[in-house]
């Protein structure tokens, strides 16, 4: 063993020479294909990132050199962990995709047409990174992450998921491959694979459906780890209707944000119409939450474990908020308050993963997770990942192409019906 | 159009497919009550370890160390290495009740249900076996056993494996009992077929009434392989608290049987909306 000391070594100075030079790289790219002349707060940027990825490096050849246990906090008590939780946070993030996608191309509402392409394209990096790079180190033997294309057990909704998400993927890369093409100038492939896109968005939200409504039926195997809080037979329908909401709200924060950042105009509406989408879905949401909770008898368990309680009551306080924001008519026109209405509702779905895959069953698995400090960096730097490739292609794709006022109201004309 | 029309087949193809293998696997599931099993009598155990020692050595790890008399003590626990030990609680304040603890092999173990790629299996004679080959590592048969029986190599950085009794898979195909009944000093391990093993459980129960108090492994979570015959209620000696008195798999099998029903549901009504967005000129 200690003859290898010095390859460890080697292997994690590779690693973190790797993600430090990936970073001045991106860094580069992201200024515009220059260094920077003077100390502006966009160094401070660079410095985070090129830190973030050195140790991210440092994180990911450790993890791959020793394995999971030597890296992780995970145990026989408690096998999933935060990368797990993150393949969880990150899909239902990424719902604004098939939400957005479904309400220009299926219900046809040109309103939301020029934030279709940030949006599918966050969604496309949330699943890229949530699941299929999360998996990557959290699976024991990730390379064979490949084996449920070949090896199938359909009773088993982790089958299922991996491979709705896969088709998925597939998809999204329909669905933004046009903008690609458009770059690389090649109109008569971006024209064949706009004319196939309906019948794909439909595949897509129907993929969605299933494996939103499955990351929740993931737990219903386990009634007697996951607290009552959380654990009901509802489970699917719950996680569906909050993936909605989660796609409403990150269809808000993506557009706000890079529209924003990049100084694109954007028309009000367009976000104060999202919002306005997200309130009656969260209203369904929280009633059925209720309802359940009560049919169940399980509020008492609020009281019963204070951690849990507490989590369980942030979470419900972070989803209720946004509507007192939005139903009051006076600050619902308001585009920075349908910014502040989705928030809460990224965070409050992102928690209530968290609190399925993690929280909720601390108490009967007697386990103490909490993330060790390399699960914790990579999986900063996965969702960091995820931020600056949209950065990128922020900066040099057609990203914005369909958001110049005027021309934006057009759904182009041989979309097929 | 055409592409709209061979979704809808393809989604109604695949619904049929869900729903016609559900048939296939009720087809190859055999009697439970003709499936191998073992009687584990909790009132004969003295604690002597022989059947850890022996599991051990069988698993091809190293056995127990010695002691002055028998056995020392192992893990104290399950591990990827320890697929079986003698669990040493106090069963209530006047008795010192040693339990056995390995796998329970589930007539419908939770295990093979969630594992995506089949690397577990039931086979139809009882055992639950791993196919390390086949394994991706997700451990999510770790989470789902409600026993806590699987167990992580978690130290393993390239293929690490899932650690859990086999009940002796290979020794059973040639006709012998699993290492650890055949360990047994004392008669508390009893190998032989489920409904044989079941009745001689509930007869010895009606005979010493006094002696008796509950069979475990009957009805919890659909049935067990391996029966409990104790003198002490199962709650106290460890087994876990909370779980259904039917099979776990059921519980997910209700919302994946829904999912063809989904499917068909949501193409047929995204494509009402793509012809009446069209029809009342929207295009």
């Amino acid at each position: 063993m200690h003859d290898f000391t010095w390859l460890l070594i080697l292997f994690r100075i590779v690693g973190v020479l790797v993600g430090v030079s990936a970073a001045i790289f991106v860094c580069w790219l992201l200024a515009g294909r220059k260094f920077p002349q003077h100390l502006t707060s966009a160094v401070f940027g660079w410095l985070l990132l090129i830190v973030l990825w050195g140790v991210g490096g440092y994180a990911l050849t450790t993890r791959y050199a020793l394995g999971l246990g030597a890296v992780t906090n995970l145990s026989d008590q408690f096998p999933w962990g935060i990368w797990k939780a993150l393949v969880l946070c990150g899909i239902s993030f990424a719902a604004g995709g098939f939400l957005t996608a479904c309400m220009v191309y299926i219900f046809r509402i040109r309103t939301f047409y020029p934030i279709l392409r940030p949006v599918v394209l966050a969604a496309y990096l949330g699943y890229m990174l949530s699941a299929s790079g999360s998996l990557l180190v959290d699976l024991g033997r990730y390379h064979q992450i490949w084996r449920p294309i070949f090896f199938w057990q359909h009773h088993s909704v982790l089958f299922e998921v991996s491979w709705c998400v896969m088709l998925y993927t597939g998809v999204l890369t329909v669905e933004f491959a046009p903008i690609l093409l458009d770059k690389l100038g090649w109109h008569k492939l971006a024209h064949v694979v706009h004319s196939i896109t309906v019948p794909f968005v439909i595949c897509g939200v129907v993929l969605s459906t299933l494996h939103q409504s499955s990351l929740g039926s993931l737990f219903l195997i386990v009634p007697n780890k996951l607290l009552p809080l959380w654990y009901t037979p509802q489970l699917p329908i719950l996680f569906f209707i909050s993936a909605l909401a989660s796609g409403f709200a990150m269809a808000i924060f993506v557009s706000a944000l890079a529209f924003w950042t990049f100084r694109r105009p954007l028309e009000p509406r367009v976000l104060t119409a999202l919002a306005k989408g997200m309130t009656p879905v969260l209203l369904v949401y929280l009633f059925l939450r209720v309802v359940d909770l009560t049919a169940r008898n399980a509020w008492r368990y609020i009281f019963e474990n204070p951690l849990q309680g507490a989590s369980f009551t942030v979470e419900m306080v972070l989803l209720t908020a946004p509507l007192f924001v939005v139903l009051r008519t006076r600050w619902s026109g308001r585009r920075r308050w349908a910014f502040a209405a989705a928030i809460p509702v990224i965070v409050g779905v992102i928690l209530n993963r968290l609190n399925v895959a993690w929280i909720g069953l601390l108490p009967a698995t007697g386990a103490d997770y909490v993330p060790s400090w390399i699960e914790t960096v990579v999986t900063l730097n996965l969702v960091s990942v995820g931020v600056v490739i949209f950065g990128l292609a922020a900066r040099y794709l057609p990203l914005f192409e369909h958001a110049t006022p005027g021309e934006h109201a057009e759904v182009p004309a041989h979309v097929p019906a | 159009m055409i592409s709209r029309r061979r979704f809808l087949q393809a989604s109604a193809t695949g619904a049929l497919t869900v729903l016609g293998a559900r048939g296939v696997f009720a087809k190859t599931k055999a009697d439970p009550a003709d499936a191998a099993a073992v009687l584990v009598d909790l009132t004969r155990c003295i604690g002597c370890r022989a059947c850890e020692n022996a599991c051990r050595v069988r698993a091809g790890f190293p056995g127990l160390p010695t002691a002055p008399i028998g056995y020392g003590a192992g893990d104290g626990q399950l591990t990827f290495r320890t697929r079986t030990f003698i669990d040493f609680r106090n069963g209530n304040s006047k008795q010192h009740q040693p339990v056995k603890r390995q796998c329970m092999h589930c007539l419908e173990p939770a295990c093979v249900s969630v594992c995506p790629v089949a690397a577990l299996e039931k086979t139809a004679t009882g055992p639950v076996v791993y196919h390390e080959n086949v394994c991706i590592g997700c451990r999510y048969c770790i989470l789902a056993c409600p026993f806590g029986v699987a167990k992580y190599e978690w130290d393993n950085a390239l293929m690490p494996r899932v650690g859990k009794c086999d009940f002796c898979a290979d020794r059973q195909a040639e006709g012998r009992p699993p290492a650890c009944v055949a360990a047994c000093p004392t008669g508390t391990l009893k190998f032989g077929t489920r409904g044989v093993l079941l009745q001689e459980a509930r007869a010895r129960m009606s005979a010493q009434p006094n002696r008796y108090v509950a069979i475990y492994g009957d009805e919890v979570v659909g049935g067990t392989s391996w029966i409990y015959l104790s003198a002490t209620p199962p709650e106290e000696l460890g087994f876990p608290k909370g779980l259904p008195p039917g099979a776990l798999p059921q519980l997910t099998w209700k919302a994946i049987a829904k999912l063809p029903f989904v499917v068909i549901g949501v193409g047929l009504l995204l494509s009402l909306v793509v012809r009446w967005r069209t029809r009342s000129g929207h295009a």
